[in-house]
C-alpha cells in the first residue's frame, strides 16, 4: 500500500475522531428539541458560559470583578485559590443546573402553548443574555484550561504504524485529546440512554417528550421536567466546553462552536441521541476526506464548512427528519 | 410659556459644547469572538489620549474626546458606527478590520475623513496618489510577508532556494492578502509556497495541519486573527511542529495567541510592528497620570502587552498628526482635511519617539504623498513560555521593495481605473 492510502486512513480516524467532538455540541441540542420541541439557538453558548465558569473556579476567580472594582474603586481579582479540576467540574455542573432553574423559571415558564418560532427567539434572547452576563461575571480574556487531558499526537501509535506505507509515511497522527473526547463522548451517550430507559425521571422525561398533556394528565410536573432537560443540557454543554476550551483556549468564540452542531442535527435528526452520534462521525468523515480527496488538491481548501452543510442537504432531499429522526404524519 | 422657552434655553446652553475638542473615534470591538484582541488595542488607543490630557492638557492646548462605538469587528456594523460618529468632527477613523476598511475608503474619501489602517486594510493603500485619505504606514501586509521571507533569508545565509513555505492564512480577504507577494518572492528566491486555507473562525485546522505534517515544510507562516491563531498553535505543537519556524504575522502575534497552548508555544515567532514590553518610559506615565488615577478605558491590567502596545502606538502617531497639522495651519482646533494634511506631512523620528517616552519603540518615517505606507519595516519576536513575554530578536528588517511597489502600483492603478480616480500629487 501506497503512502497515500495510509495518510488517507488517518485522515479517516481524524474524521471520526472530529465527529465525536462535533456530536458533543449536537447532544445538548438534542435533550431540549426531544423533551420540549424548542430548539435551544443558546447551547453554544451554555457550552462557552460552562468553560467560562469551570476556568473561573478553577482559577480562584472573583465573578464580576470588574464591576465590583468599577463600583466601589477596589483592584481584587482572584480569591488566590486554585480549586482541584474535578471539584471545580462538580461546581460548574452545579451552576448549571442553578442555570436551568433560572431559565425555566424566568423564561420558558412563562412561554408555556406559545408558538415554537416565540420559544426559538426565546433562546436567541438568552444566547446574547448569557453571552454578556457571561462576559460580565468572568471578563473576555482569553484564559487557558487544563483539567489534565494530555494533547499532541500519541507517540505510541505514531510509533507503532511508522513505516507501514514506505519512508514516505510517518505513522498515524491521532491527538490525544480526540482519543479522550471519544471515550467520554461513548460513556456519555450510555449514561444518558441509560437514563432516560431505566430511570423513573428519564421515563418521566420521554413520556414528555412524547405528549406533554398526557404526561400532565399522569401527574408528570412539567416543570421539573423541563429543568431536568436544561440541566442535563448544561452538563454537555460543559462537556463540549472543556473538550473545545482545552484545544482553543476559553475565549467567546467558543459559541461559535453551535455552527458546526447545525449540519449534525440535519443529518442525524434533532431527535435522536444516536443520530448525534452517527450524524456528527458523517460529518466529521465526510468534510475530512473530501478535504483530502478534493478541496485541498483542486478547489483551493477550505471546504470543510460548506461541505458539511451540502452533505447534510443532500440527505435531507431523502430523508428529511434525518437518519433517526421520527418521521412526523400528520392526518387531515 | 416664558418659564418654559427660559427652561429651554437654559438646556440648550447646558447641553452645548463648552469648547472645542480634538475627536478621535474609536470603532471598537469589546465584545464577541474577538474581543480578546480588540480590548487591548481600544483601551491602550484611549489611555493615551487620556493621558494626553492629564498630563499635558491635550494637543496644542485642546483637550481630545475618545469617541467610541462597538463594531463587535462586524463591517457593517462598522459602517454604521462611521455614520454615526463622523458628524461629531472625527478627525482619523481606524477602522481595526480590513472588511470596514474595504467599505470606509470610498465613504471617507468623499467626506473629507483620513483613515489609518497601521498594518492592515488595503495595502495599496500605500500610494497617497490614488489613495488620497488612507494612510497605512508604518507597514502593510505586502511588508509582512517580505520581512517574513527576509528573516528566513537572514536564517538560511542568504538562500531559500529548494526550501519549502507554508502559509496557513484565514480565509478572508484578509488573509489571502500575502499571497500576491509571497508568489513573487517564491520565483524570486527559488523556494516551494504552498497555500493552506483555514475557513472562519478558525476554531476546527486538524485537515490543514495533517496536510503541513504529510508536506512538511521547513517552514510555516500565518495569516491568522482570533481563535484561528491559539488553534493553529496548538496544533503546530501537537503534530511537533518546531516552533522557531513557525512565524505568524504582527495579527497573530499577542499574549491571547501564546498563552492557551502553555509551554508548547515556546519558541514561536511573529513579526510586530513595534517594540514590545513595558520597559519604555511612556508606561510609567499612563500608569500615574492614567491608571493610578482611575482614568484607565478598561481594567488597567492590559498595560504592556503587545495588542495594548499597538493602540497606544497607533494614538501617539496620530496625535503627532495632529500636532503637525497644528503647525502647518496655525489652529488648534483642526478639521478632518487639516488632519490630512498633518498625516501626510508626518515625521516621525528617534528624538520625536524618545520625547514621547517610547525610544526605539518603532522605525523613523516621513510620511508624503507618494508614500501614505511609511518604510515597509518590522521586527520579529519570540515567544519565552516560561517568563511568559516576548523578546524582540531581530532589529528593524526592511521589506522586499522590487517586489512589493510594481504589486502597489499595479493594484492601486486598477483602484483608480475602477474608481475614475486620476492619479496625482498636488
Amino acid at each position: 500500500m501506497t503512502a497515500d492510502f495510509y495518510y488517507g486512513i488517518e485522515v479517516v480516524l481524524n474524521g471520526l475522531m472530529a465527529g465525536v467532538l462535533y456530536a458533543l455540541v449536537a447532544l445538548g441540542f438534542v435533550l431540549i428539541f426531544k423533551a420540549s420541541g424548542i430548539f435551544n439557538y443558546a447551547q453554544g453558548v451554555m457550552a462557552l458560559f460552562s468553560a467560562l465558569t469551570l476556568v473561573g473556579i478553577m482559577n480562584g476567580q472573583i465573578p464580576f470583578a470588574h464591576l465590583i472594582n468599577s463600583i466601589f474603586g477596589t483592584h481584587i481579582h482572584h480569591f488566590g485559590w486554585h480549586v482541584p479540576a474535578v471539584l471545580a467540574i462538580l461546581l460548574t455542573a452545579g451552576v448549571m443546573v442553578l442555570l436551568a432553574w433560572c431559565v425555566q423559571r424566568f423564561i420558558f415558564r412563562h412561554l408555556v402553548n406559545q408558538e415554537p418560532i416565540i420559544l426559538f427567539m426565546a433562546t436567541i434572547g438568552l444566547a446574547y443574555f448569557m453571552e454578556g452576563f457571561g462576559d460580565l461575571m468572568w471578563n473576555s480574556e482569553i484564559k487557558k484550561l487544563d483539567v489534565g487531558i494530555p494533547q499532541g499526537g500519541s507517540f505510541w501509535i505514531e510509533d507503532m504504524t511508522s513505516g507501514l506505507g514506505g519512508d514516505a509515511f510517518y505513522g498515524f497522527f491521532i491527538d490525544q485529546l480526540d482519543i479522550v473526547a471519544a471515550i467520554v463522548a461513548i460513556i456519555l451517550v450510555i449514561i444518558l440512554v441509560a437514563f432516560s430507559q431505566y430511570t423513573k425521571q428519564g421515563r418521566a422525561m420521554r413520556a414528555v417528550a412524547d405528549d406533554h398533556q398526557a404526561a400532565l394528565s399522569v401527574g408528570i410536573s412539567l416543570n421539573f421536567i423541563w429543568v431536568l432537560v436544561w440541566s442535563l443540557a448544561g452538563f454537555v454543554a460543559l462537556v463540549a466546553g472543556i473538550m473545545w476550551g482545552a484545544k482553543s483556549g476559553v475565549q467567546f468564540s467558543l459559541s461559535l462552536i453551535a455552527l458546526k452542531a447545525l449540519p449534525v442535527l440535519m443529518l442525524g435528526g434533532f431527535t435522536s441521541i444516536p443520530g448525534a452520534i452517527v450524524g456528527g462521525l458523517i460529518v466529521g468523515v465526510g468534510e475530512k476526506l473530501f478535504e483530502f480527496l478534493i478541496g485541498a488538491p483542486f478547489l483551493g481548501g477550505a471546504t470543510e464548512n460548506w461541505f458539511a452543510y451540502m452533505l447534510a442537504l443532500v440527505f435531507l432531499v431523502f430523508r428529511p427528519q434525518g437518519l433517526f429522526g421520527e418521521k412526523i404524519i400528520e392526518r387531515v | 410659556m416664558k418659564k418654559l422657552a427660559t427652561a429651554t434655553v437654559a438646556a440648550i446652553m447646558c447641553g452645548a459644547p463648552v469648547m472645542a475638542d480634538l475627536v478621535f473615534p474609536s470603532l471598537s470591538y469589546r465584545t464577541g469572538p474577538y474581543a480578546a484582541g480588540g480590548i487591548p488595542f481600544a483601551d491602550g488607543y484611549a489611555d493615551y489620549m487620556t493621558l494626553l490630557n492629564e498630563r499635558d492638557g491635550g494637543i496644542g492646548g485642546v483637550m481630545t474626546r475618545i469617541l467610541e462605538c462597538e463594531t463587535g469587528y462586524n463591517t457593517e456594523k462598522g459602517v454604521e458606527c462611521y455614520e454615526a460618529t463622523k458628524g461629531e468632527g472625527s478627525l482619523v477613523y481606524q477602522p481595526l478590520s480590513t472588511g470596514i476598511t474595504y467599505q470606509l475608503i470610498p465613504r471617507a474619501t468623499a467626506d473629507g475623513i483620513p483613515l489609518h489602517t497601521m498594518g492592515y486594510g488595503r495595502t495599496s493603500a500605500k500610494n497617497g496618489a490614488v489613495f488620497s485619505n488612507v494612510f497605512n504606514y508604518p507597514a502593510n501586509y505586502w511588508d509582512g510577508a517580505s520581512i517574513a521571507v527576509n528573516h528566513l533569508l537572514d536564517e538560511n545565509s542568504g538562500s531559500l532556494s529548494g526550501k519549502k513555505i507554508a502559509l496557513v492564512y484565514h480565509n478572508s480577504a484578509y488573509g489571502k492578502e500575502p499571497i500576491r507577494t509571497l508568489e513573487g518572492l517564491s520565483e524570486k528566491h527559488g523556494f516551494d509556497l504552498t497555500t493552506i486555507a483555514v475557513d472562519h473562525p478558525g476554531q476546527e485546522q486538524k485537515s490543514q495541519w495533517l496536510q503541513i505534517r504529510r508536506e512538511r515544510p521547513d517552514y510555516v507562516l500565518m495569516w491568522g486573527w482570533g481563535v484561528m491563531n491559539q488553534v493553529a498553535i496548538q496544533e503546530a505543537a501537537n503534530i511537533r511542529f518546531p516552533m522557531e519556524n513557525f512565524i505568524g504575522v504582527w495579527w497573530s502575534g499577542s499574549e491571547n495567541d501564546v498563552l492557551p497552548a502553555g509551554q508548547a508555544a515556546n519558541g514561536y515567532k511573529s513579526l510586530n510592528l513595534h517594540g514590545t514590553g513595558k520597559d519604555y518610559p511612556i508606561y510609567a506615565d499612563i500608569q500615574k497620570y492614567v491608571i493610578d488615577a482611575g482614568k484607565a478605558a478598561g481594567a488597567g491590567d492590559q498595560i504592556g502587552t503587545v495588542l495594548y502596545s499597538r493602540g497606544m502606538y497607533a494614538a501617539m502617531l496620530a496625535a503627532e498628526a495632529v500636532e503637525k497639522a497644528q503647525s502647518i495651519h496655525g489652529v488648534m482646533d483642526i478639521t478632518p482635511a487639516q488632519m490630512r494634511d498633518g498625516m501626510e506631512a508626518l515625521s516621525i523620528t528617534n528624538a520625536i519617539l524618545a520625547e514621547n517616552g517610547m525610544p526605539g519603540f518603532g522605525p523613523e518615517f516621513d510620511v508624503s504623498c507618494e508614500n501614505h505606507g511609511g518604510p515597509g519595516l518590522g521586527f520579529v519576536q519570540q515567544w519565552d513560555a516560561s517568563a511568559k513575554q516576548w523578546n524582540l530578536i531581530t532589529d528593524l528588517i526592511a521589506s522586499d521593495k522590487d517586489v512589493i511597489m510594481p504589486l502597489v502600483e499595479a493594484d492601486s492603478a486598477a483602484f483608480a481605473a475602477e474608481s475614475g480616480i486620476t492619479p496625482g500629487c498636488s
